[in-house]
């Protein structure tokens, strides 16, 4: 195995990352405020902000899921048992006493276990959550005539949407204070600016790279 | 062309206002010089001035009425069979006897007893006893009071719907408050058209009593509106008269308060070019009356549990006019040390004019501009507390209930003016009482003895109802569904009026409005889970620094 410094974030997935961190930003900000958690846009534009922000948002998963599929990438997200015992210690305790990070980046898992499972969790069922009641929410109108009881469904509908966001806000938090935690903060970030991380190489996968995808790889430094 | 009209118009009122003002100056009052709104010109067949059965010196109202019904032979049997002349309306649904002769409101209370001031605007000569019906001769009918269109025609405030004629009883005034001219009524017979703002307003504006005391949303300001004031019926807006939408078939009108459409989801029924009987919003704007963009989308969204006045009319009494808020009939009665009738005028009104705020002949009053709405389901039916019917005098007694249900389809928030009141009721029996007010010559009318007792046994021998002889008073709400004075559309309600918490409509239930409950179970739940994180990460890092280790490395 050799550390090699290799592009693992395509140019899509940094602009898919970036532009869900702009879409959530927006849409957590214009959410809060229609929920009347703050009062620092007006409700009216408020609504509109949110509703464009959120169809802008499905688009891009959209394109996300069909990037993910065709290129094989979506096995990056396949949670897996092994190791997670080791991850979870080591943020619980071993971080603490300065221990080495268990986890080692290898070219097909950019995640750790827990990372993962979180994405998994995020994906399968927060995300899923989240923009099915939000259409529900914004579509009322062509489907509350047809339903009995229309105000409780609305009702319903809303406050699962108020807390799959409550939950999202919590992995943002969560996700910028784990950047903190290693290499630190800039080291974390910078693999999703430039698309280059640190990555443990099998012989083949770097006789692979040299051979086939040279400009993946960055020169070795002496 | 029509600018040209408005223009005019504008020039005609400012020429009236000026005009008034010299009268009191000179004392003896003058006629208008014209109609207090102008309308967009119908074209007729007919020139009014030209016919001969009109060129003639008339002595009364009655002779008038002759006159019009040779040539408009089905015109008295069609007015006499409207509620303007009835005055009586039973309720298809109810069964209830409504109509003014019959309601009692929290305002002068009933027109029972006190005949020759109420039905001076009857649309008719001579109602003088509320037990019989209106008079049945065809002369009766008052033609001018909807027709005349020189704007010099009145009714004298307690005439029982006659106009003062030469030579007036000087301190004789109008149903408008303002002092009586003598009407030259050939001048008006010929002069007649098609209803302005000013023939329905000269009575509806000043219903209760005066400018706007009873209804919130009908008052003097409607009859050269601004465009802030009201979009429809503004010269600078649509123009529209009040029968543009109040549409009539045979002296009929659409849109009665005793049975509203409080929605209207047959108006896509109608063909293109047919009839439209009914007054309401959608019957010209639909039910996706917002353009089709995602915030019209949006706002087409409301249009399944909101009135379109629920948001289009933000305050009532708007255009510096203000409304009677509270009558508080039980302090009336008060006199001077001399023993005179006191009056006190406490509520400034924006114009500079000050209102009266106490009465010795009617109590304690508050007024309010720019009044916020009271908001309610409503789907068009108004249950009044009539006679008959046994209150609960513990309680705030509903002189008018309004019916809806959230989950009938048909109810719609609608915006009211909730008058509030303090009124007599008999203390034995439970019920509502008709009092005799209005008498300058007997010794039982209140206005002129100030004796509750006799006031009421009166009133009640005039409704003919069942009286035991104990009154007291008991705290009254009365609803107005407010519709008229609609914004411009920039002028709306904003989101935030509703959607915040303790927003307009924070006392309804049935309906579900977002931005309302933060802190609902959900809302709390959120936020420890955002606050657990918080505190997690804040928890871990700061041991991460006490720790003395920034964490690992992988090398």
């Amino acid at each position: 195995m050799t550390k090699r410094i290799v592009k693992v974030y395509p140019r899509f997935e940094r602009l898919w990352h970036w532009s869900q961190v702009i879409l959530i930003v927006t849409l957590m900000v214009t959410g809060f405020g229609l929920n009347g958690v703050h009062s620092l846009i007006p409700f009216g534009p408020a609504v509109m902000l949110h509703t464009i922000a959120a169809l802008a948002l499905l688009a891009l998963w959209i394109f996300a899921t069909f990037w993910l599929f065709t290129t094989g990438t979506w096995k990056q997200f396949v949670p897996t048992l092994q190791g997670m015992m080791q991850v979870a210690l080591y943020y619980a305790w071993g971080v603490f006493r300065g221990e080495k990070h268990p986890y080692k980046k290898v070219l097909w898992r950019k995640h750790n276990p827990l990372q993962a499972a979180t994405y998994f969790g995020l994906k399968w069922f927060v995300f899923p959550a989240i923009w099915s009641t939000g259409l529900l929410y914004l579509t009322y109108n062509f489907w509350a005539g047809a339903v009995p009881n229309a105000s409780f469904w609305i009702w319903a509908i809303a406050n699962l949407h108020l807390l799959a966001a409550y939950v999202i806000a919590a992995f943002v938090i969560v996700h910028v204070y784990l950047l903190t935690v290693g290499h630190g903060f800039r080291a974390h970030v910078e693999p999703m600016i430039t698309g280059y991380d640190e990555v443990d190489l099998t012989p083949e996968q770097e006789a692979y790279l040299q051979a086939d995808e040279p400009w993946r790889l960055k020169p070795q430094e002496s | 062309m029509l600018t040209h009209l408005k223009g005019a118009g504008a020039a005609l009122a400012l020429i009236l206002l000026g005009g008034s003002a010299l009268a009191e100056e000179a004392g003896a009052p003058k006629a208008p010089e014209g109609p207090k709104s102008v309308v967009p010109v119908h074209a007729s067949t007919a020139d009014h001035s030209k016919f001969d059965a009109l060129k003639k010196e008339f002595t009364s109202g009655p002779e008038v009425t002759e006159a019009c019904l040779s040539c408009h032979t089905e015109a008295d049997d069609q007015v006499m069979h409207s509620i303007h002349f009835q005055w009586d309306f039973t309720h298809p649904d109810t069964g209830q006897k409504l109509g003014k002769s019959n309601v009692i409101n929290a305002f002068c209370g009933s027109v029972a007893g006190n005949e020759p001031r109420c039905t001076s605007c009857h649309a008719g000569y001579g109602w003088e006893d509320m037990n019989q019906p209106p008079p049945q001769q065809s002369s009766a009918v008052d033609c001018l009071v909807c027709h005349d269109r020189s704007g010099q025609y009145t009714k004298t405030a307690t005439g029982a719907g006659h106009p003062p004629l030469d030579p007036v009883k000087p301190g004789t005034k109008t149903i408008t408050g303002a002092a009586a001219w003598p009407v030259d009524l050939a001048k008006a017979a010929q002069s007649v058209g098609l209803p302005g703002r000013d023939n329905c307003g000269n009575c509806h504006f000043y219903g209760g009593g005066g400018d706007n005391v009873k209804h919130g949303d009908l008052s003097s300001a409607l009859y050269m509106p601004s465009k802030e004031v009201d979009v429809h019926m503004s010269p600078d807006g649509e123009n529209m008269a009040c029968s543009t939408c109040h549409v009539s078939d045979q002296h009929k009108w659409a849109g009665s308060r005793y049975d509203v459409n409080a929605s209207d989801p047959h108006h896509g029924d109608v063909k293109p070019g047919a009839r439209r009987d009914v007054a309401t919003c959608q019957s010209c704007h639909g039910e996706e009356p917002h353009p089709a963009s995602l915030k019209g989308m949006k706002l087409n969204d409301h249009t399944d549990k909101l009135a379109c006045q629920t948001c289009h009319i933000p305050e009532f009494a708007r255009g510096g006019v203000a409304t009677k808020t509270v009558w508080d009939w039980s302090t009336a009665g008060k006199l001077g040390e001399d023993g005179k009738p006191i009056a006190l005028h406490e509520f400034k009104q924006s114009d500079g004019k000050e209102l009266h705020s106490y009465l010795s002949t009617k109590g304690n009053f508050e007024w309010g501009e720019d009044v916020e709405p009271y908001y309610a389901w409503f789907d068009g039916q108004v249950e009044y507390t009539t006679s008959g019917y046994t209150i609960d005098p513990s309680r705030t007694v509903e002189v008018n209930t309004i019916k809806g249900d959230p989950a009938d389809g048909i109810s719609r928030i609608w915006p009211f003016k909730r008058m509030e009141g303090r009124q007599a009721y008999d203390a034995k029996l439970n019920h509502l009482v008709y009092t005799h007010v209005w008498g300058p010559t007997t010794d039982t009318a209140f206005w002129t003895n100030f004796d509750w007792g006799r006031a009421i046994e009166a009133g009640m021998k005039a409704a003919g109802v069942e009286y035991s002889g104990e009154y007291g008073f008991v705290d009254t709400y009365m609803y107005w569904p407010i519709t008229h004075m609609v914004a411009p559309a920039e002028k709306a309600v904003d989101c935030a009026e509703c959607h915040a918490a303790d927003g307009r409509m924070a006392e309804l239930a049935g309906i579900f409005m977002p931005g309302t409950d933060t802190n609902n179970w959900t809302g709390i739940l959120g936020k420890l889970i955002v606050l657990a994180a918080l505190l997690g990460v804040l928890a871990h890092g700061a041991i991460r620094i006490f720790a003395g280790k920034k964490g690992d490395s992988h090398d």
